[in-house]
């Protein structure tokens, strides 16, 4: 049940905020921060009763169309559990920093936010692949919405690329989707959309092939690897504040999730031999999108790049398919979501009181906001893999894994450590130091230094003590190399 | 007793931490007391812990402590841990003992700096990180202190960050050693790869058991290796970043670029030494670096105008030293002259910090002249830091670098070549420092001095100048964390023209600089000679030679690029569909005519279609 509340909480509390907004402006922020310690509630509740090691920690199956064998099936283990616990840290975080930056009809914002993330977390619960797609949809349209109206200037290209390229991709998912169920029905004249059902498909190795191509394109235009990153950017840049936040600490998980969840599992075969392809794209994506994040003025859309740079480490880490490579792909998810969303949290920040992006024209404001810059060069050094701090912790298990499954791809995929401070202390270069540029930048208050705080301390942590936070995947990662052992020879 | 390691890196993080909670908005006056404070704590206890692991039997002086368990996947796993013998001792006391110092230094030079707490900061910080880089137990946490002493040392190169030049620098010296550092983290996929353990002492057996000495796996190891050290350390190739790294406050080029930071590669090699006894090949390679980058950096120094880039030369010749002595498998030997190294190197900085205190940050040594009469003090120290430096008879530097030119002589074949190149640089240190203390220290007063410093400044430079003439008496033994040098030490003549090479470098500079600079201009005049102080001026080009290589492709390639590409087809599409509209539009004109007359064309055409397909 306690699965059930987790989705339903942030969709009744956007229902809510949508009266609320028209009362007080402030009403639904209250109300999505109400509803987001109502998922941390039920999130403790489901940590205080679970041991790291086992596998599934909750479920619930129940039938839905039973016609076509569509279930509500919704399930837990330590990934999903890691996944959410960042989705609803990063909503908390997502709903303070637009305090201020939203005006406009606050309640239709707030329903969108926890929307978004009711979908997002649905897609981290769910083990029917028909329920799966529609979760996927639900967090598309709402945040469709969040970048298309409270975007900035070019807000409707924006959207539309986003909504275009995710439609496109997913459209993808849904055939594949039914061809493997029907592929399944032909041998077991069962008709199931079930995960576990679907595991034990039997395909010839040619349809395995071209289903999995399906989820792995649907994912990976979601994650984003190139060449199907170009939406990115421009939806970074227009999204708004919180937008941004989740938009790249959350939803990109959703696909390396994919590929962690379905694409290994259920082609263990077909996506092994597609692994090489698939790392090769991660390794072109961490250079790649680290060049051009160095060649950037507009400060969101630098930080967009790099999260395509650091998103082909996952992508390189799921499909080197060993147990380091596993688990570094998992901690990379955790820990970028972390720093990117700090990062746009300052981008956000710095427009909204300077009102530009371009860093041409900031500069010398370590001098002015320093707690701004302190906390910019925090993550920026994150951002860069710095030991001791989670992203390091994640780049260095994935590098190390697929290292022994192929020594050349790694060692040039590990040219993307030294492009990562080019582009990362360049921007501290050019918006904090050198000579002031302005008079008077108010500096972060007390909420931002607050929600700075803790993304800090989740970062700090991450890199210090990670096994606190591996612990709860070691169980599936080991069963996925296990998967990949047996069946993909 | 003991237990109480884990508290020697941890003082100065707690001083850190409250130096960056406190948000600047603590008194000035607590500042240096918190942050020199932190530290001299850390040195108290790390000298009792010195005498408790000194007195235990050599056998058995190793401690090892375990924190917590860092990471673990699959069948990879390492602590947070912490490993203590004579070598790891050796650095912590270097590392504490002229940390210490320096911060107290520190607390005079920085006295009216508005970031002094900043300042304070990132220094407790960079301790920290290198005494995490010393006391690692496992590669993965040494590679921790590794990357968190270059980040403390670009946030402090660039501590004065209004000037944009002072951020290039630091960057310019984050990225280089970054490069350095990628090959060593590779170096760390293949022996984990191979050995199944990233544990030094472990891995350092295992190495020994699994692999012949000679074998690929060892070489490719050890080569990678390499690559971090001497990223780290400023030696060929990688050494470019060290001479602009002196845009930082002087302190900081004492303590990190001179006496601490830039010896981890040293240290790293020292440490791993199983490793590159398994691979002769690398261990000759080392010492020919060393022994090209301690001749190419001695005449570079030779031709440098501002103090701090001829002690930063001079510190990338030094290093090439231990590089030689790391490489004729004189172990103990590179870490004495590491140890001394620092001592003396320390003191130059923190004596041209004093300088250029009192000359209102002047730093040209053509404009000084003259501060033997106005600043005795520095003087003297400054002098007993050249004795050293140049290896002058019964001064630390002295035993420490004969020790390594002798080992030299006696390694094998290209032994008494190395040992020509490393006296050949010993003749040069000693006309540099000639050079630097006639000029700087000698004749007119071209620069008015006032005298501008306290007892905390003094008092570090005559601790050190004690240090830098005595501390060769002071040698830790080191075995058996580091195996002992073979004692075919050559004697003889070449002992003899050892000794002798310093005093005829002195002599030469005394002849060439005694009445001032007319005679090195006259030396400029003759044929060529302008050419070659230009290129040795410049660090022979190599600056250049990399702006061409790497920079600039890669800005050029990035500024190309800068609308990514890869968007073209996508907006292709998006022009298609866009025609596609403009072209159908006209269609759309209301007029019902033009509607029957397209329903009636279409159906014709289906028919006909349909009759005579």
């Amino acid at each position: 049940m306690i699965l059930l509340w987790l989705i339903l909480v942030p969709l009744i509390g956007g229902l809510l905020s949508l009266p609320a907004g028209r009362r007080r402006d402030n009403a639904p922020r209250w109300l999505a921060l109400a509803a987001l310690a109502g998922e941390t509630a039920l999130l403790l509740a489901v940590f205080a009763d679970t041991v790291p090691e086992s596998t599934w920690l909750a479920q619930i199956d129940w039938a839905w169309i039973p016609r076509f064998g569509i279930r509500i099936h919704l399930a837990l283990d330590g990934l999903s559990l890691l996944l959410i616990a960042l989705t609803v840290f990063l909503g908390f975080v997502a709903v303070l920093c637009s305090w201020t930056e939203i005006r406009e009809r606050p309640g239709f914002f707030h329903f969108n936010l926890l929307w978004t993330l009711a979908g997002v977390i649905g897609v981290f619960l769910a083990l029917d692949l028909f329920l799966f797609f529609f979760f996927w949809e639900v967090m598309l349209i709402p945040m469709y919405l969040l970048i298309g109206i409270w975007g900035h200037e070019n807000r409707a290209y924006a959207a539309m690329k986003f909504f275009i390229f995710t439609q496109v991709s997913g459209l993808l998912m849904l055939i594949a989707i039914l061809a493997l169920v029907f592929l399944h029905y032909q041998t077991t004249r069962t008709l199931s959309f079930d995960y576990f059902e679907l595991l034990e498909a039997d395909l010839y190795p040619g349809a395995a092939r071209w289903i999995m191509l399906g989820f792995f394109v649907a994912f990976t235009v979601k994650l984003p690897a190139v060449p199907f990153h170009t939406w990115l950017p421009d939806a970074h840049t227009q999204a708004p504040t919180g937008g941004s936040v989740l938009l790249a600490g959350v939803l990109l998980k959703t696909g390396a999730y994919g590929l962690l969840r379905f694409v290994i599992p259920l082609f263990p075969g077909a996506a092994q031999d597609f692994a090489p392809f698939a790392m090769t794209l991660g390794a072109v994506s961490i250079l790649y999108a680290a060049k051009l994040a160095f060649a950037q003025t507009d400060l969101k859309r630098l930080i967009a790049y790099t999260s395509v740079s650091h998103m082909g480490f996952v992508l390189l880490g799921a499909f080197a398919g060993n147990a380091q490579a596993l688990q570094g792909a998992v901690m990379t998810m955790l820990a970028h979501g972390v720093s990117a969303a700090a990062l746009f949290m300052v981008a956000g920040a710095l427009q909204e009181r300077l009102h530009t992006r371009d860093m041409d024209a900031m500069g010398g404001l370590w001098t002015l906001t320093p707690r701004i810059g302190a906390i910019t060069l925090f993550f920026s050094v994150a951002a860069l893999g710095m030991p001791g701090l989670g992203n390091f912790v994640g780049e260095f298990l994935v590098l190390l894994g697929s290292f022994r499954v192929d020594t050349v791809l790694t060692a040039f995929a590990a040219l993307g450590l030294i492009l990562a401070p080019v582009y990362a202390l360049y921007v501290m270069q050019r918006a904090f130091h050198g000579p002031a540029s302005r008079h008077e930048v108010r500096d972060f208050g007390l909420r931002e230094m607050g929600v700075m705080l803790c993304l800090v301390t989740a970062t700090a942590w991450m890199g210090l003590h990670p096994q606190s936070m591996l612990a709860y995947t070691d169980a599936m990662m080991n069963g996925l190399t296990r998967t990949l052992a047996q069946r993909g020879t | 007793m003991l237990k109480l390691l884990c508290l020697v890196p941890f003082l100065p993080l707690t001083g850190f931490l409250i130096l960056t909670c406190s948000e600047g908005r603590l008194p000035r006056a607590y500042v240096p007391w918190i942050g020199a404070g932190s530290v001299g704590l850390s040195a108290a206890l790390a000298t009792s812990l010195a005498f408790e692991l000194m007195t235990l039997e050599p056998d058995t002086r190793v401690f090892r402590q375990t924190l917590w368990h860092w990471m673990a996947a699959g069948d990879f796993g390492v602590d947070f841990a912490f490993y203590l013998d004579a070598l790891s001792l050796n650095m912590l006391l270097v590392v504490t003992g002229i940390g210490f110092l320096i911060h107290v230094y520190s607390a005079g030079y920085m006295a009216d700096d508005p970031g002094m707490a900043r300042f304070f900061a990132y220094m407790n910080l960079f301790v920290f990180a290198m005494l995490i880089l010393v006391l690692a137990d496992n590669l993965p946490l040494l590679y921790l202190g590794w990357e968190g002493v270059g980040l403390c040392s670009y946030l402090l190169i660039g501590f004065w960050y209004e000037k944009p030049e002072n951020g290039y620098a630091a960057r310019k010296a984050f990225v280089v050693t970054r490069v350095g550092d990628t090959a060593m983290a590779l170096g760390l996929f293949l022996l984990f790869s191979q050995l199944g353990t990233l544990d030094i002492q472990e891995a350092m057996s295992r190495a020994g058991a699994q692999w012949p000495a000679g074998s690929t796996l060892a070489t490719a190891a050890a080569l990678l290796l390499l690559g971090g050290a001497v990223g780290k350390s400023a030696q060929l190739p990688l050494q470019v970043w060290l001479p602009d790294a002196m845009a930082g406050p002087t302190p900081i080029s004492a303590l990190i670029h001179a006496a601490t930071m830039v010896t981890a590669g040293v240290y790293l090699i020292a440490r791993t030494h199983a490793l590159f006894t398994l691979a002769p090949e690398v261990q000759t390679l080392v010492a020919v670096i060393g022994a090209i980058t301690l001749l190419i950096s001695g005449f570079s120094a030779l031709t440098q105008t501002d103090i701090k880039r001829v002690l930063a030369y001079s510190t990338i010749s030094q290093i090439g030293y231990m590089f030689l002595a790391l490489g004729v498998g004189a172990w103990s030997a590179a870490i004495f002259h590491l140890t001394t190294h620092a001592f003396f190197k320390a003191l130059l900085f923190l004596g041209a910090g004093a300088v250029i205190l009192s000359l209102h940050h002047e730093q040209d040594i053509f404009r000084m002249g003259g501060l033997r009469r106005s600043l005795p003090l520095v003087f003297w120290t400054f002098l007993a830091g050249l004795a050293a430096l140049v290896g002058l008879p019964f001064t630390s530097g002295y035993y420490s670098k004969h020790e390594i030119l002798l080992t030299a002589y006696g390694a094998g074949s290209a032994g008494s070549w190395l040992w020509a190149a490393g006296t050949a640089g010993a003749v040069l240190t000693g006309l540099y420092s000639t050079r630097l203390l006639l000029i700087a220290f000698f004749g007119p007063e071209r620069t008015p001095a006032h005298r501008h410093y306290g007892s905390n400044i003094a008092a570090p430079l005559v601790v050190l100048a004690i240090l830098s003439l005595a501390g060769g008496l002071a040698k830790l033994p080191l075995f058996p964390a580091l195996p002992e040098t073979g004692t075919d030490q050559a004697g003889g003549s070449p002992s003899l023209l050892t000794t002798a090479a310093p005093f005829l470098g002195v002599a030469i500079g005394y002849l060439v600089y005694r009445t001032g600079t007319a005679s090195a201009e006259a030396l400029l005049k003759l044929p060529g000679s302008e050419a070659l102080r230009r290129l040795w001026f410049s660090g022979w080009g190599m600056d250049w030679l990399y702006d061409r290589l790497f920079v600039l492709p890669f800005v050029v390639l990035a500024r190309l690029n800068e609308a990514d590409a890869i968007d073209q087809p996508y907006r292709g599409i998006v022009a298609l569909t866009r025609l596609g509209h403009r072209l159908l539009v006209p269609t759309q004109t209301g007029q019902l005519r033009r509607y029957a007359a397209g329903m009636l064309f279409g159906a014709v055409l289906i028919l006909a279609v349909g009759v005579w397909a």
